[in-house]
């Protein structure tokens, strides 16, 4: 039996173990009280300590101490982590849990390239991932035929037919989850001025997905934000937020979007940046820390990335703060919020979009429970 | 238990795991030595082992079969909740297969009008009164643990909870339990009905820590929902003070539904993490909260705001709203963590002494702390004389470490020369396991090893637990290096 809290084995000859380069303190930050464990939806969903916050964290920090070899196993534990940061909510003692598992899978990729079988370099990290995803106009383009088949109602005979099985899995899975794609409107224009007395200078970030699938809620958050006498700037040089470059170990990449977009943003001059995914929202204002993490030393950028996410605002969060002007417009249903994980654990934006709803006449929202547990998606 | 013969895995026979796969099927349980590591401690992470096989039941029948097949093969067992627990009770000292019951989530019935609910015991305590939320009833034991810890757990451990003052702990709110007894046999005790005949198995069980076998059923008491709340917060200018005014309201006759006492250092924690907007000068406050009838509650809280302002309180604030009460009591029960925002490590006591007593051991403390060095904060349920007392350190430092095993000793020793205890509400499991022999004579000692051994004949069920056994047991043998880093009570 071992009696000692802090013993430290690192294996003598070989590489550093899989994230060695992380700030150890963040896991004395630890204390494994298990407060964290039933909010996990993996967790909930297994049962197994192995799945939940406290069990991955001792398993990071048992690499990183040479207890035991990041085995498969270990990583298919670390790797069903969704990533959804409940557990930061739930945690008494602050641990930042995005910022242990983050830069462990980074370094658990690192460690694979090195080894010779890296991990994103396949076709899908490659030509979808990286050379799709983060362009929202290769994205239009790439579902274009997508929409025509929906439109069509083919896309429903394709699958009765089993031709969608031709597919490669991870596509098949991909046209799964699509939405229904439904007219997104033209490109917003760079310049959309305030409707009524001016009270705030704000942009707009659209990012590449979203505005490729949901550029309809771009127009109208823009038009909320119009109405409630903001000036929007859509600057037209802004990149990806990096999320999906940096949740998948390929974080230069992520930085170079973090550096487009900061200096992007400050030639506009706002008062805020308004962002209404909660997944990119969370990316942007974590840029601080991200820069700190892989340029320790450049202190200008990380000042200058700290600069950029202080001004990064949910479109809740900035309405909450502004104060709306109510809407007259009635919406007569009953409706459930589900609140998106990095709106709610990694943002702490809870109650701004509940308030929101609460203002539109008509509009009766029902608490639900487990409002606050991820849907799965991880995301994706 | 000895350092040689813990380190060597136990050799678990292949028709053994062949037999456990059969019952509950591969999916069913963890054998992998890389997935069985962070099940070797709970909370309490001085004293670690990992158990050979970790078994994910999600019936009765299950664990009847599972235990029944431990028998046959001499392997000892040990059940596990949550892992909450902040004394090493799911410890599986010597190996062997641990139970967990976290996939026994169901709960089973809720019936109003005769105000119970069955439950499995891996129901987080929190989803049970979650799933009451709306009916007017709730399940009174509320653990600073509960958004985690399990039912099971608590019924194990007879968990307390701030408000356990007026409500009382989890004994009170247990009707009666379905166990998988050591041997295998399925056995119910007590009833949703009140009153049973026979001896009273249900108190005697609650608090059993695991030696009585595995509970897979429990039947938990509804309370109704008090109609008012009010929630008071005074300031002291001395710990003396505050104290002094716990006897005061407790000696006039009122029982409040909690009465929780934070010293300067935990105030100044938790204005760092939550900015209620505490007083950073003042030496204690006192968190007050009646419950009752809407008629009632505010006679009660004039009669205490009266008291606060005789022994002394500068100030007497109220909480006004349901979110201002809310934030005041989500300051209290993460008053832990916010301690770990000030100070990399540190260790919570859990020690009992008679209400009267507790100027005493705060002067007692704070002697302690000068004496050794350390700095000691208090936050506790100061009602029911339960404190717990923080001692904060880094635990790279050695020397220091040395200093706080002492110190808490000292305390702990202290609370039985004042007429209490050494838990209040954490239990023995294997960290105080050598403090039973001063709690109790031998004779005591003896009547309680005649009680497990009336349930428990063999040596396979929770080994080496609660009671120390003649020569070695325990922690004896364990050189302890490091306090334990309690989070959460």
């Amino acid at each position: 039996m071992t009696s000692n809290t802090t013993d430290v084995t690192h294996p003598a000859a070989g590489p550093p173990p899989v994230g060695s380069e992380i700030d150890y303190e963040k896991f004395l930050s630890c204390v494994h009280c298990g407060l964290c464990t039933a909010a996990c939806p993996t967790y909930l969903e297994t049962g197994d300590e192995n799945n939940s916050p406290r069990g991955r964290i001792y398993l990071m920090r048992s690499v990183v101490d040479g207890r035991q070899q990041l085995s498969p196993k270990v990583a298919s534990h670390l790797d069903l982590c969704l990533d959804c940061r409940a557990c930061e909510t739930a945690c008494p003692s602050g641990v930042q849990y995005g910022r242990l598992i983050e830069p462990f899978r980074a370094s658990q990729r690192q460690a694979a390239a090195k080894a010779g079988k890296p991990a994103n370099t396949d076709w899908f990290h490659r030509f979808i991932l990286y050379g799709l995803f983060p362009f929202a106009s290769r994205m239009r383009w790439a579902l274009a035929p997508m929409k025509l088949l929906q439109q069509l109602g083919l896309d429903r005979l394709l699958d009765s037919l089993g031709l969608t099985r031709l597919l490669p899995e991870r596509l098949q899975r991909m046209q799964r989850l699509l939405p229904r794609l439904v007219p997104g409107g033209p490109a917003l224009p760079e310049f959309l001025p305030a409707i009524g007395p001016k009270r705030a200078r704000v942009a707009l970030f659209t990012g590449c997905v979203a505005d490729a699938v949901f550029r309809h809620t771009h127009w109208a958050s823009a038009r909320v934000l119009q109405h409630n006498g903001c000036d929007v700037i859509i600057p037209r040089e802004q990149a990806c937020c990096g999320a999906i470059h940096y949740h998948s170990g390929a974080d230069r990449p992520a930085l170079d979007l973090a550096r487009t977009n900061a200096s992007v943003f400050d030639a506009a001059e706002v008062d805020a940046v308004i962002v209404n995914v909660a997944g990119c929202g969370a990316m942007l204002k974590d840029y601080g820390h991200i820069a700190h993490e892989l340029e320790p030393q450049n202190r200008h950028l990380h000042e200058r990335l700290n600069r950029f996410a202080g001004k990064m605002k949910d479109i809740s969060e900035f309405l909450g703060q502004l104060g709306i002007i109510p809407p007259t417009g009635k919406i007569p249903l009953r409706a459930v919020y589900q609140d998106a994980c990095h709106l709610n654990h990694a943002q702490k934006i809870r109650e701004q979009p509940r308030d929101l709803l609460a203002q539109i006449p008509g509009l009766e929202v029902i608490p639900i429970a487990e409002a606050d547990i991820c849907c799965g998606a991880a995301g994706s | 238990m000895t350092t040689a013969t813990a380190s060597l895995p136990l050799q678990m026979p292949a028709p053994f795991l062949d037999g456990l796969r059969l019952i509950l099927g591969e999916a069913g349980l963890l054998a992998d030595p890389d997935e069985l590591l962070v099940y070797e401690c709970d909370g309490f992470t001085i004293a670690k082992n990992a158990p050979d096989v970790v078994v994910f039941p999600t019936t009765t029948e299950q664990v009847a079969a599972i235990v029944k097949l431990c028998n046959q093969y001499q392997i000892p067992f040990v059940p596990r909740g949550a892992g909450t627990s902040l004394a090493g009770g799911c410890l599986p000292v010597g190996g062997g297969v641990m139970i967990t019951l976290t996939r026994m989530r169901k709960i089973v019935e809720v019936n109003l009008r005769d105000r119970y609910a069955i439950v499995e015991p891996g129901v987080v305590n929190v989803h049970l009164t979650n799933h009451l939320k709306g009916t007017g009833y709730h399940y009174a034991p509320d653990p600073s643990s509960q958004g985690a810890c399990t039912i099971g757990g608590n019924f194990a451990t007879n968990s307390g909870g701030p408000h356990t003052l007026k409500y009382g702990v989890t004994v009170n709110h247990v009707l009666g339990a379905e166990m998988v007894m050591p041997d295998g046999a399925i056995v119910e005790i007590g009833g949703p009905v009140e009153d049973s005949p026979g001896y009273d198995l249900t108190g005697l069980f609650v608090g059993h820590e695991g030696t009585f076998g595995i509970c897979t059923k429990v039947i938990v008491r509804l309370t109704r929902d008090p109609a008012a709340y009010r929630t008071m917060l005074g300031v002291f200018n001395s710990v003396q003070d505050a104290t002094q005014t716990i006897s005061n309201i407790i000696g006039a006759g009122i029982v409040p539904a909690a009465l929780e006492l934070m010293d300067q250092g935990i105030i100044e924690a938790l204005e760092a993490a939550f900015h209620f907007g505490f007083p950073l000068d003042a030496a204690a406050v006192l968190l007050i909260e009646v419950d009752g009838l809407e008629v009632a509650v505010d006679e009660e809280a004039r009669k205490i705001i009266d008291i606060c302002r005789e022994t002394g309180a500068r100030e007497v604030r109220s909480a006004n709203t349901a979110k201002e009460r809310l934030l005041l009591w989500k300051c209290r029960k993460q008053a832990f963590g916010a301690i770990g925002r000030l100070s990399p490590s540190y260790c919570t006591q859990d020690g009992v002494v008679p209400r009267t007593k507790l100027p005493e051991i705060l002067d007692f403390i704070t002697a302690v702390g000068e004496r050794h060095g350390l700095r000691i904060v208090n936050v506790f349920h100061a009602g029911d004389g339960n404190i717990h007392p923080i001692l904060l350190f880094d635990e790279r430092n050695a020397e220091q470490v040395k200093r706080v095993l002492i110190a808490s000793d000292e305390i702990l020793n202290k609370c039985i020369d004042l007429g209490g205890s050494v838990t209040g509400e954490h239990g023995i499991g294997v960290e105080k396991i050598n403090f039973m022999s001063k709690l109790f004579a031998p004779h005591d000692l003896a009547v309680m090893a005649k009680v497990r051994a009336a349930f428990n004949t063999g040596q396979l069920c929770s080994p080496q637990k609660m009671l120390p056994t003649a020569g070695a047991c325990g922690m004896e043998h364990i050189e302890r290096k490091a306090p334990g880093r309690h989070a959460a009570m």
